[in-house]
């Protein structure tokens, strides 16, 4: 049972990656490419209607990992406190900017918004970054649970490395999602920032694969199970298989490899982890793992219960939601169609 | 300050800022859904005008509900998570089946309400609205079963040195949980419903767009009769539960010092807490506070000398924000009831009108003064009889909740000021202009 919800966990924060990946990563490139104002309102309008539902996959990782495993919720989010402020602030300015910039037509409050949305996305995509990077090496923490460190522990050159990572990742997947939902010049820049940034992502990714080797244990699994390779193989061909669809400008198939990278990435990481769900760096022995940070069997029964019904529900909503609002947006339409 | 009082301040101040805007977003998408269910029913444009009008307002409001939302449910982590540990085996499922069951519907559907007037039939879209309506309304029952298990905690053992879920019915079917429910919805209701009134009534007295704002005046005062006169008749009921699984709270809210038989409700109290007592207490109804509280006037109501002096909520906060909160509520009955007795004449009534305006920042602050009392009241328990406030926090530097909450104020204040600016700019602007071909029936609607 515990298994069933490390891996549900797992999948939650992959699939959070993938989907909010692209807002961010389109964010994150709004000042270089978005020359004119028709450009960036065509970025906006790109995320517009889906960012809102894909942060809430990040409130159900959230709010899964409090239900089934509170101690390692607890203990994750008190040592972490300062980036993952940080990181909800970002957030909070990346969703008010979508919906304020539209709001006043002088180009003055479009450029504060558009810098909040900037910063709102690119801090978010680095933050989750340097994160997961410092989970996966081992968060300084002792068996009261206290964080022995500052923000600055957490910037080390592994969790920057990660960091650089997902932004990266973040950025191929967004431009090729803009590609997707623009056309004429900014499509063509878009394709041309993707490709530009794939050859960059292609060596981070490479660097970080090694030092993971060297800087933590997320390899044993792999080495115990040599089936698991499956998993960072699939990450390597979804790179692959980017690079070749953008070589195609076949835009909506180079996105979903990207969303493969993105998904078997996280994957790799998080399955390499178990049973540890957040490791300590002073002691392993203190570790919080699957068995020792998890809610008792009547809560995960119900909570399986709860994810099984409606997980594949929204699930289907959303990928309503994703054919309603498919292709290029109309030019006329700004903002919402409501006024 | 210690590292409780600031995390209690940080939650407080993120808590209070969420529920400026939250209230109104469960009652104004109410009110657009019957609005464009209208427009659907009748296809008089105007419903449909008077929707988008609303609507704008109502996305302002929504994002920043939305955002402020998450740094709530993460705080539990960050800031408490001692507590979080404790008792996660529970509440973590509940704001957890939140996200699953209802805040995916509402965020999502949003979009699409948004940004599909033109890519859905009008009845597709009205159905939209309908599912943000019902899924905001779906969000927040399970939020208010969260807090009413830390209210009055039921379903669980102490277990593994935490507290285990037991019987996950107990908890989702309590008492509490749903008269808290009510109440909190209908508060919200009111507080939509004086919107809509006092922003009608903004141009009714202008005399313009009188198509969109004598029809969103009326569904403002039948809206908010409604709600108004429930929640007297409601909060009446819910006082009495609070009698019998929170004596404390009660105690404080009334200022009741000394056990007594047949207690007296005095129409001026003043409390003085350092001296665990009243300053003042003149012209007593006899034993109208016990008949309040309990049904019978000769019940006996246990005073706060009798609890434990480190088990007693703050009494003089508790007791002037029950009050504030009682007094708003009885002054939204008077302002409808003139509402009524004006009738169609309303119009021509400015000082009325200038009233509604005022009255529209009322009801959030009753609203306010409510979860004062809800939340204060319960005090020092974080979970009532089972954990102490001050055993939840987390063990993080006081400076890093000191340097957070700091963040919390500006940020919170320039959002704050941002989307009243904004909402402000779309008040006053006016509904957008008909088309066109849609004159005609614009000028018929008009009288």
């Amino acid at each position: 049972m515990e298994m069933i919800w490390f891996i549900i966990w797992g999948i939650l924060w992959s699939v959070y990656f993938v989907l909010d990946g692209f807002d961010l990563g389109i964010g994150a490139l709004i000042p270089f490419l978005g020359k004119s104002e028709e450009d960036r309102r065509v970025m906006v309008n790109a995320v517009g209607p889906f960012w809102d539902g894909n942060e809430v996959w990040l409130i159900t990782a959230g709010g899964v990992t409090f239900a089934a495993f509170p101690t390692a919720y607890a203990v994750m989010f008190s040592t972490l406190y300062s980036p993952l402020l940080l990181l909800l602030f970002a957030l909070i300015f990346r969703g008010v900017s979508l919906e304020f910039r539209h709001h006043v037509d002088s180009p003055g409050w479009r450029a504060l918004w558009d810098r909040c949305f900037f910063l709102g996305s690119a801090l978010p995509a680095i933050l989750l970054g340097v994160a997961f990077a410092n989970i996966f090496k081992g968060i300084p923490f002792d068996s009261e649970y206290v964080f022995h460190g500052t923000i600055l522990t957490l910037l080390n050159p592994y969790g920057l490395l990660g960091g650089a990572l997902f932004l990266l990742l973040f950025v191929v997947h967004g431009s090729l999602w803009l590609a997707t939902k623009s056309d004429g010049d900014l499509q063509k820049r878009a394709g041309r920032a993707a490709s530009g940034v794939w050859l960059v992502l292609l060596i981070i990714a490479v660097v970080f694969l090694v030092a993971t080797w060297f800087k933590t244990g997320l390899y044993d699994n792999y080495l115990d199970h040599p089936a698991l390779f499956i998993i960072p193989l699939l990450a390597v061909a979804g790179l692959v298989l980017t690079r070749i669809y953008i070589a195609a400008a076949a835009w909506l198939k180079a996105w979903f490899a990207s969303a493969l990278t993105i998904f078997a990435c996280a994957m790799f990481g998080i399955i390499g982890l178990y049973p540890n769900i957040f490791p300590s760096s002073l002691d392993p022995a203190i570790s919080l793992t699957v068995l020792n940070a998890s809610s008792s069997p009547l809560t995960l029964k119900i909570m399986l219960g709860v994810v099984l019904i409606f997980v594949p529900i929204v699930i289907a909503y959303q990928t309503w939601v994703y054919f309603l609002f498919k292709g290029v947006p109309d030019h006329d339409e700004s903002g919402h169609g409501a006024y | 300050m210690d590292v409780v009082l600031l995390s209690r301040l940080q939650f407080a101040a993120a808590t209070a800022f969420h529920f400026i805007f939250v209230p109104l977003t469960l009652g104004l998408s109410l009110i657009i859904a019957l609005m464009e269910t209208k427009y659907v029913r009748t296809g008089d444009v105007t419903y449909q005008r008077m929707a988008k009008f609303w609507g704008k307002m109502f996305l302002i409001n929504f994002a920043i509900g939305i955002v402020t939302g998450i740094t709530l449910e993460f705080q539990f982590g960050t800031n408490w998570s001692r507590y979080s540990q404790y008792v996660g085996d529970v509440f973590g499922s509940l704001l957890a089946i939140e996200a699953t069951a209802a805040f995916f519907l509402e965020s999502t559907f949003i979009a699409v309400w948004a940004f599909g007037w033109k890519k859905l039939s009008a009845k597709m879209h009205a159905l939209t609205i309908w599912l943000v309506t019902i899924a905001s309304s779906v969000s927040s029952i399970w939020i208010i079963i969260a807090n009413s298990w830390m209210q009055h905690p039921v379903g669980y053992t102490i277990r593994n040195g935490r507290a285990e879920m037991t019987d996950f019915m107990a908890i989702v079917t309590q008492k509490l949980a749903w008269m808290t429910i009510a109440h909190t919805l209908f508060g919200a209701f009111i507080f939509a419903g004086f919107f809509v009134m006092g922003i009608s009534a903004y141009h009714l007295l202008r005399k313009q767009h009188l198509d969109v704002f004598r029809k969103s005046f009326r569904f403002g005062l039948v809206f908010t009769t409604i709600f108004a006169f429930a929640i007297v008749v409601q909060g009446h009921f819910h006082g009495e539960n609070v009698y019998h699984q929170q004596p404390a709270k009660l105690a404080a809210m009334e200022s009741l010092w000394e056990t007594t038989e047949s207690a007296p409700m005095y129409l001026l109290t003043v409390p003085d807490e350092k001296n665990e007592r009243n300053k003042v207490d003149l012209l007593p109804i006899p034993g109208l506070m016990s008949l309040l509280a309990t049904g019978s006037a000769d019940a006996e109501l246990k005073g706060l000398k009798d609890f434990p002096k480190d088990e007693r909520p703050p009494v003089a906060l508790v007791f002037y924000a029950f009050r504030l909160m009682v007094a708003c509520g009885m002054f939204f009955l008077l302002l409808v009831a003139v509402g009524w007795l004006l009738g169609d004449k309303v119009e021509t009534k400015p000082l009325y009108l200038k009233l509604l305006i005022l009255a529209i920042p009322l009801p959030n602050i009753a609203i306010q003064a409510g979860w004062i009392v809800k939340e204060v009241g319960r005090q020092p328990w974080i979970v009532y009889g089972v954990m102490k406030t001050s055993e939840a926090v987390s063990p993080v530097p006081a400076v890093n909740v000191a340097i957070s909450l700091a963040a919390f104020i500006l940020v919170y204040s320039l959002l704050g000021a941002a989307a009243i600016f904004l909402i402000y700019k779309a008040a006053v602007n006016g509904p957008v202009p008909l088309p066109a071909d849609a004159k005609t029936a614009d000028s018929k609607g008009g009288r």
